[in-house]
């Protein structure tokens, strides 16, 4: 009879400091790697919107007109597709998670400075001059 | 003559994972027959092909389950590069076989640990959880992700590890082991345990064999079935031999999982040593047209994904057969003739994951 | 890498014997899937032996009835209440039929039709 093999795994954490960590009071451990939210820098966005076109929950919506970012925060996966496709890199994802919500929320909307138009040439030669940067479509 | 009762089993039950609903015909403590019955958690995911392009897929086929999330991700991805002819580059071949096999050892530990619960052995459940954390800090650190990777994309992978850190997940892994079998120890030698195991739910290689028994519930009647052989991904330049045992009851299933951990340990310390330079990834153009079966070794078994394309940016249709769906056939078998008691036991031995069951 | 994969058609009356035929050469039920092609459904048999795989399909429309395999191989009975409460096709015979409870959803046959919510890409 081969009784009592979980004694020396009992004994030794007796000894020892607890495995848990006490969440939420002490902060979580994190590595730099880690995906907890999407945050954009708004000077950087040019409103070309391949972010809303790749996102897989369609969590991103932007308003070329009204130069608008806006993400909702409860739809996002933090899959990171966005922050990889963006071209002027604004967008970075944070390692720390959101916090809990206890109502419905977690639409956030940002101003963003759109798409930068080149002022045109002074007296042209041959006159008529369109503007250098269209937004993409 | 005795008289028959039926007792519901489930969906809310203390040892289950899982919702699943059993119900027992008993007469006097025996099991005589079972009715199973699914669909608690059925998503219907299968029908987002319609809404989602094949590229953004990859997100849903991998959150169709939470323990095996990467190994279905690499499925689905490994049968959409299959149909459009691309070749992978290697060193993402061998990132997934690693990320895989971390995978494997995972959702071992935590099988581990819920089966001793269901025992009423608690220490032995908090001590595979805590042995589990420091796999999930590898995941975590490499990926980004604990239980959801997201790190499979058609044509190869999205990060990369430096050498430096297969270096540490190596060194990190080794010293697991004697940890893991100071485990093992309890699972295989202590007598309590195996009294409750040994010569329970007994399922003869026939019977494996025809039902359509797959992964360590196959391999514990002597049925030599492992995906792995067919060498995918990286593994058909790693040695290893699949685990069998021949007694086919509780004692040996458990002993086939205890052991293919040290197997995965050996199968990533190989990758490591084996891994070339190289890109991770290719430009993936153009849409999947034409049909096709991709398998690979989930830690439950066989899981198959039939994956059919015409040509245009949504897929036609993406069926997946998970290896828990194919054990319910042999999980009515097994529990005819045994004791109440050992309900639990015997439900948990095959190891279910209702959620990749119904999708 | 992958072995070649080919799949034969075969017609409704032949799938019995096919599978009985499957059985005695030492082959493994591995899946039975269905496709909606249009006004189609595709219902594809799936074997193995030694990791090779032998396919047979079926073509039905929506109103056909088709055996099952149930008597050849048990466990058959899983896929075949799946395809009857998602796709609507009519299996006879099953041996453990559960008669549409297998899955319980809001709307009956969910896999046959293609239903489009107001505001969803």
């Amino acid at each position: 009879m081969t009784l009592f093999q979980m004694t020396k795994t009992v004994l030794k954490s007796l000894f020892t400091r607890p495995a848990t960590l006490m969440y939420p009071a002490k902060p979580a451990k994190k590595t730099a790697n880690t995906r907890g939210h999407v945050k954009i820098n708004p000077d950087g966005c040019i409103t070309c919107r391949s972010c809303q076109r790749k996102c897989p929950s369609q969590a991103i919506s932007v308003e070329v007109k009204e130069k608008t970012w806006q993400i909702d925060q409860m739809r996002c996966v933090v899959c990171a597709v966005c922050v990889d496709v963006c071209p002027t890199k604004c967008l970075t994802m944070d390692n720390q998670y959101r916090p809990a919500m206890t109502a419905r929320g977690g639409v956030e909307t940002f101003t963003v400075a759109g798409p930068k138009k080149k002022e045109p040439a002074a007296a042209p030669a041959d006159g008529g001059v369109k503007p250098a940067e269209k937004p993409k479509e | 003559m005795s008289k028959q009762i039926t007792i519901p089993f489930g969906p809310q039950h203390p040892v289950l994972p899982e919702p699943l609903h059993l119900d027992l015909v008993l007469e006097d403590e025996k099991v005589v027959d079972v009715i199973p019955t699914i669909g608690y958690v059925h998503r219907g995911l299968e029908k987002l092909v319609e809404k989602r392009e094949y590229t953004e897929y990859v997100f849903i086929a991998e959150r169709i389950c939470g323990i095996c999330s990467f190994i279905h991700s690499q499925t689905y991805v490994q049968g959409i590069e299959q149909i459009m002819g691309l070749e992978v580059p290697e060193r993402a071949q061998y990132l997934r076989t690693i990320w895989g096999e971390y995978s494997r050892l995972h959702s071992h530990l935590l099988w581990l640990g819920l089966f001793a619960d269901s025992m009423g052995f608690e220490s032995v459940f908090m001590n595979a959880w805590r042995l589990r954390e420091h796999i999930l800090d590898d995941l975590e650190a490499t990926t980004g992700g604990r239980v959801i990777q997201g790190v499979c994309k058609v044509g190869g992978v999205r990060k990369d590890i430096t050498p430096e850190k297969l270096d540490e997940m190596l060194k990190g892994l080794k010293s697991m082991e004697h940890e893991l079998t100071d485990l093992n120890n309890v699972f295989l030698h202590d007598s309590s345990m195996k009294h409750r195991l040994k010569g329970v739910g007994v399922l003869s290689k026939e019977d494996a064999y025809y039902l359509g028994a797959v992964g360590p519930t196959a391999r514990g009647s002597s049925l030599a079935i492992d995906i792995r052989e067919t060498g995918y991904g990286a593994l058909g330049k790693i040695n290893f031999k699949p685990v069998v045992e021949h007694d086919g009851d509780c004692y040996a299933r458990c002993a086939i999982r205890a052991k293919e951990m040290f197997t995965s340990i050996d199968i990533i310390e190989q990758c490591i040593k084996k891994i070339p330079d190289g890109p991770v990834d290719m430009k993936v153009t153009g849409a999947p047209n034409g049909e096709y079966f991709s398998r690979t070794e989930q830690p439950r078994g066989e899981v198959i994904h039939y994956i059919k394309g015409n040509g245009k940016k949504n897929l036609v249709r993406h069926r997946v057969r998970t290896p828990t769906f194919t054990n319910i056939p042999p999980l009515v078998t097994l529990l005819k003739g045994c004791e109440l008691a050992d309900v639990p036991v015997i439900v948990l031995s095959i190891d279910p994951c209702i959620g990749c069951a119904e999708r | 890498m992958m072995e070649l994969q080919t799949i034969t058609p075969i017609s409704v009356g032949e799938v019995v014997a096919k599978a009985e035929q499957a059985k005695k050469d030492g082959n493994r039920l591995v899946q039975i899937g269905c496709t909606k092609i249009e006004d189609d459904f595709e219902i594809i048999y799936v074997y193995d032996k030694d990791y090779k795989l032998t396919s047979y399909r079926i073509t039905v429309k929506q109103d056909d009835e088709i055996p099952s395999i149930s008597g050849a191989y048990f466990g058959a009975f899983v896929y075949e209440n799946e395809i009857h409460d998602l796709y609507g096709i009519h299996v006879k015979g099953i041996n453990i039929d559960f008669k549409g409870t297998f899955y319980k959803t809001a709307i009956k046959h969910p896999f046959s039709v293609t239903i489009t919510k107001e505001g969803d890409a």
